[in-house]
């Protein structure tokens, strides 16, 4: 079947703020889905979106889907949990700073630990926004808010790096307002097998009104980003003549066609590679100095918790003769009332 | 040469340092007897510390078994015979000797050394403790199982630990028990280790032969098979075995496959390690990073169409408590296992108690009614775990049940039933493109919802937290709250319509009434009977269904003049009671000290009422 994003729209009204990047991550999403049912020859009743609390949480409500709208922190142990009940399923969750990295930082860690096939969205707006304006894990140091009236005094997460920390196979990040990069990369989440991460720096108009604007506004958006795309050179800039090049342990920002750089130079981008090393400096990478990573950073195949479960079964079911609970009951040492 | 005594039942208390192997060698005992075709009682009675101090109070760690050529239904209060490996063993354990009792211990632990660390003054601990009256039989247990094995190549503390095959020799000698089953238990655990096959054989045969040559054993024991035991295949099983096998048991019968998240926590935990073992019969189980994560995969795995379950003790029952709301709201089928230990907090993880009943009854937030049921002896563990998931699949809810440490590590012979004999199991599936379908349109007999497993075709729908009205939608309503909750609390209460009512034990009117649920059922059936004999006329009601209770709960109570309820808490069931049934006055008798009762405090009890 030939699916459009209008077969992924629920009949419930949108209910966040106005103006929220919630909105174009949500049309991001109903877009991408039915490219990945074509690609994975997937029909809709086999997507399953599951989330924990916060406003990015609500999402479930707007897609025609199954649907888990779960309990704060949690979103990850519940997706976890419909996915080994039925693997045939593809699970999606949604969550935010909060939701992921504060409360629920076990479970996410875990999740990804495992390389259960989960794409997760994280929501990264640096506030808690449902509870009005309060600092998250990634609020920055210094963030004044309600209960940081002074200034946070706590060192925020960097979501990329808690992913790769925690043996993560796929990493990606999206802009709210790019609305093409994020539907191309949730299809290459859909198509990643293991737990596939991808965190959207998404503006909270209410209470964090323009905390990305270093890097989302148009003025210099294509200077202080890259998009990242496997085996192409890392270019970049309004004039795709910056680049980036390996200088001893770390990476440089360089510019084509100065000091002799020609584009050969560049660092051709690998997804792929297993060693963490590259991806780690390309998810800390920050503006100004740096042009802060999109795309796929990291896309490693490794086999999942879901498909060594499965295998697993199947081994164990082949060598024992225990085939129903009456034989279970009836093996090893019994003896007989006569 | 020995007279040969037949005893109608006998008690065997094994105790050491909780290295010296003792839960193993009452568990051989127990096996070997069961085998022979004895009735079986086992109390395991341990510390929580994996190796305490060598030699302390405090790690001492005890396994009581019971044997008896009749049905019994208690490991028994005090022993007949008491093996206690050093002198701490000794003196934890001399509250339980009977004046007749036999003492075993090992003479090479009683020197100054040991004698002092367990607290005596004096070199003679049987003075000290005032038990020179009793039959004490000093074996030098350690030096013979070092010259049983001075030529087997093994280095010392290989050769030590084949002690309590020496000790398990002379207590099979001493009731006249076959030495085969522990030999074929050994050929198997030790197969890739065939040096240690050897060493227990050969320690089990010296320990044996020891007992046989000395002359301070003048009498042996036999215990008979039980003769009034229903005819059939017997196992042996301990209750979280039980409790395993029954869930999967409910899989089996509704054709839903089983899903346990679950956490380790004692004396849950082997639920978890038995369901891990069943991968043969499709069982998922997920370790899980935590508590709530064990129950919020399960949630998700109900989701998608498992008989979910999750397992765990008191704190980690605390810690799934938001989820269990969770689980409530979304009517989803789940099934919670509380094998309950002391508390609170951390409390005496190892022993057991029945003090997790209010947290299961009521310990959410919100309006929040769950189902409560009970185990009430090892081998019912797996009725029960049926009953909680059939309950939990056909009514879409999850349900606590609500296990003890004493039956999850107690063992007792079982009559291995018949699935065919089990009842169907029909979880309100819905089918493909069931176009009418809304998430809370309720069934009027049970008032429960359908279960639309994620996957399927045209009924794609969403569940949350949030209150919703029938068709699925949030909704904010004040009254379309106030009618969900009352209709989530209509459908735990209509749950007494499909369980069976409650049969009174004893005669169906009379003075006193004992009342009990769960794990106390052996010891307050054994009280009854007991009582009996002394011509006092008690009758026990003993629940398996505490929310609801049966339909037939205030017409029983009714029928008598005094209740005295019994249970190993302050009194959660009885305050329940009156919260339930307040037209009648409940006596009380309470214990919250770690241990099961004894028959002797519940007999005294009564008389005392």
């Amino acid at each position: 079947m030939k699916y459009t994003p209008q077969d992924f729209k629920s009949d419930q009204e949108v209910k966040w703020c106005p103006g929220c990047g919630n909105h174009a991550v949500l049309a991001s999403v109903q877009r991408a889905l039915p490219e990945v049912c074509d690609k994975l020859n997937y029909a809709r009743e086999r997507f399953v979106f599951v989330s924990g609390i916060g406003c990015a949480s609500r999402f479930p409500y707007y897609m025609n889907t199954f649907g888990f709208h779960g309990i704060h922190g949690r979103a990850s142990a519940i997706a976890t949990g419909v996915k080994v009940a039925n693997p045939s399923l593809t699970v999606w969750q949604v969550t935010g700073d909060g939701d992921a990295l504060a409360i629920g930082g076990n479970h996410f860690i875990h999740a990804i630990r495992r390389n259960i096939d989960l794409n997760i969205i994280l929501f990264n707006n640096q506030i808690y926004g449902l509870t009005k304006g309060q600092y998250s894990p990634t609020s920055k140091l210094g963030k004044i808010t309600k209960t940081s009236p002074f200034g946070t005094v706590e060192h925020p997460f960097n979501p990329g790096e808690v992913v790769l920390g925690a043996r993560g196979t796929f990493f990606a990040r999206s802009l709210d307002v790019e609305l093409k990069l994020t539907s191309e990369i949730m299809v290459a989440s859909a198509c990643h097998d293991g737990t596939a991460v991808t965190e959207i720096l998404q503006n909270c108009v209410i209470f964090n009104d323009g905390t990305h604007d270093e890097i989302t506004d148009k003025a210099y958006r294509a200077d202080r980003t890259i998009v990242l795309r496997h085996g192409e050179p890392m270019i970049f800039g309004k004039d795709r003549n910056k680049g980036l090049v390996l200088d001893g342990l770390k990476l440089k920002v360089v510019t084509i066609g100065e000091g002799g750089i020609t584009e050969k130079d560049i660092l051709l981008h690998d997804a792929k590679e297993p060693n963490p090393g590259v991806h780690m400096m390309l998810v800390n990478m920050q503006a100004p100095d740096y042009p802060v990573a999109l795309g796929v950073i990291r896309a490693v195949n490794d086999k999942t918790y879901d498909d060594n479960v499965r295998d697993q079964v199947l081994e164990v079911q082949r060598k024992s003769t225990i085939k129903n609970v009456d034989g279970l009951l009836r093996s090893g040492s019994t003896w007989e009332v006569r | 040469m020995h007279k040969m005594i037949d005893l109608p039942d006998a008690v065997i208390r094994f105790s050491g340092d909780s290295g010296d192997g003792m839960q193993l060698t009452g568990t051989l005992f127990a096996d070997t007897s069961a085998l022979m075709g004895n009735d079986v009682s086992t109390f395991p009675d341990f510390p929580a510390e994996i190796r305490a101090p060598q030699g302390s109070i405090t790690g001492v760690s005890g396994f009581q078994v019971r044997i008896g050529d009749h049905k019994i239904s208690t490991p028994g209060d005090f022993c007949d015979v008491l093996v206690a490996m050093n002198p701490a063993a000794l003196r934890a354990n001399t509250a339980w000797l009977k004046p007749t009792s036999t003492v075993i211990l090992d003479a090479d632990t009683f020197d100054e050394k040991g004698l002092t660390r367990a607290g005596f003054k004096t070199g003679d601990a049987i003075k000290e403790l005032g038990i020179e009256n009793h039959n004490i039989i000093f074996a030098p247990i350690t030096s013979l199982t070092k010259e049983s094995l001075k030529d087997s190549g093994l280095d010392l503390k290989s050769i030590l630990r084949n002690k309590n095959m020496f000790a398990l020799g002379i207590c099979y000698f001493l009731f006249n028990r076959p030495l085969e089953p522990t030999e074929k238990y050994c050929e198997i655990k030790f197969r890739k280790k065939p040096q240690f096959i050897a060493s227990n054989k050969k320690v089990l045969h010296d320990g044996f032969n020891y007992a046989s040559n000395i002359h301070a054993i003048q009498n042996t024991y036999v215990v008979k098979p039980a003769a009034n035991l229903p005819k059939g295949v017997y196992r042996n099983i301990n209750g979280n075995q039980a409790l395993a096998w029954g869930l999967i048991a409910a899989s089996e019968k509704s054709g839903r496959p089983l899903f346990c998240g679950s956490y380790p926590i004692t004396p849950a935990t082997s639920i978890l390690e038995e369901l891990a073992l069943r991968k043969d019969l499709g069982v998922k189980t997920l370790q899980c990073e935590d508590e709530i994560a064990g129950i919020c995969t399960a949630i998700g795995a109900a989701f998608a169409g498992n008989l979910a379950v999750t397992t765990t003790s008191g704190p980690g029952f605390s810690l799934k408590s938001e989820a269990l709301g969770l689980a409530m709201i979304t009517e989803l089928p789940l099934v919670v296992v509380d094998v309950q230990r002391s508390g609170p907090s951390t409390g005496i993880p190892t022993k057991t108690e029945q003090t997790d009943l209010l947290q299961a009854l009521y310990g959410r937030n919100g309006e929040c009614p769950i189902v409560v049921i009970a185990s009430h002896s090892p081998a019912h563990c797996f009725d029960a775990a049926f009953w909680a998931g059939k309950l939990a699949m056909e009514h879409m809810m999850p349900v606590i049940l609500l296990s003890e440490g004493f039956l999850g590590n107690g063992s007792e012979p079982w009559k291995i039933p018949t699935m065919g004999d089990y009842p169907e199991i029909k979880p309100p599936v819905v089918a493909e493109n069931d176009t009418n379908y809304q998430p809370f349109v309720r069934d009027k007999k049970r008032m429960t919802r359908r279960w639309a497993l994620a996957g399927t075709p045209g009924v794609e729908h969403r569940l949350g937290g949030l209150e919703k009205n029938n068709d699925g939608q949030v909704s904010n309503n004040p009254l379309v709250h106030e009618r969900m909750v009352h209709e989530r609390a209509e459908k735990v209460a209509r749950v007494a319509d499909f369980i069976p009512e409650l049969q009174v034990i004893g005669p169906e009117q009379g003075d006193i009434l004992l009342v009990g649920w769960g794990g106390t059922f052996g010891h307050l059936y054994t009280a009854v009977e007991a009582l009996k004999a002394k011509k006092i006329k008690v009758s026990l009601a003993h629940f398996d269904f505490i929310n609801p209770l049966p339909h037939n709960t205030a017409e029983m109570f009714g029928r008598f003049k005094k209740i005295l309820v019994c249970e190993l808490n302050s009194g959660q069931f009885a305050g329940y009671l009156r919260m339930q049934h307040q037209q009648f006055a409940y006596h009380q008798y309470n214990k919250v000290q770690g241990q099961p009762f004894t028959v002797e405090e519940i007999v005294n009890a009564v008389i005392n009422l």
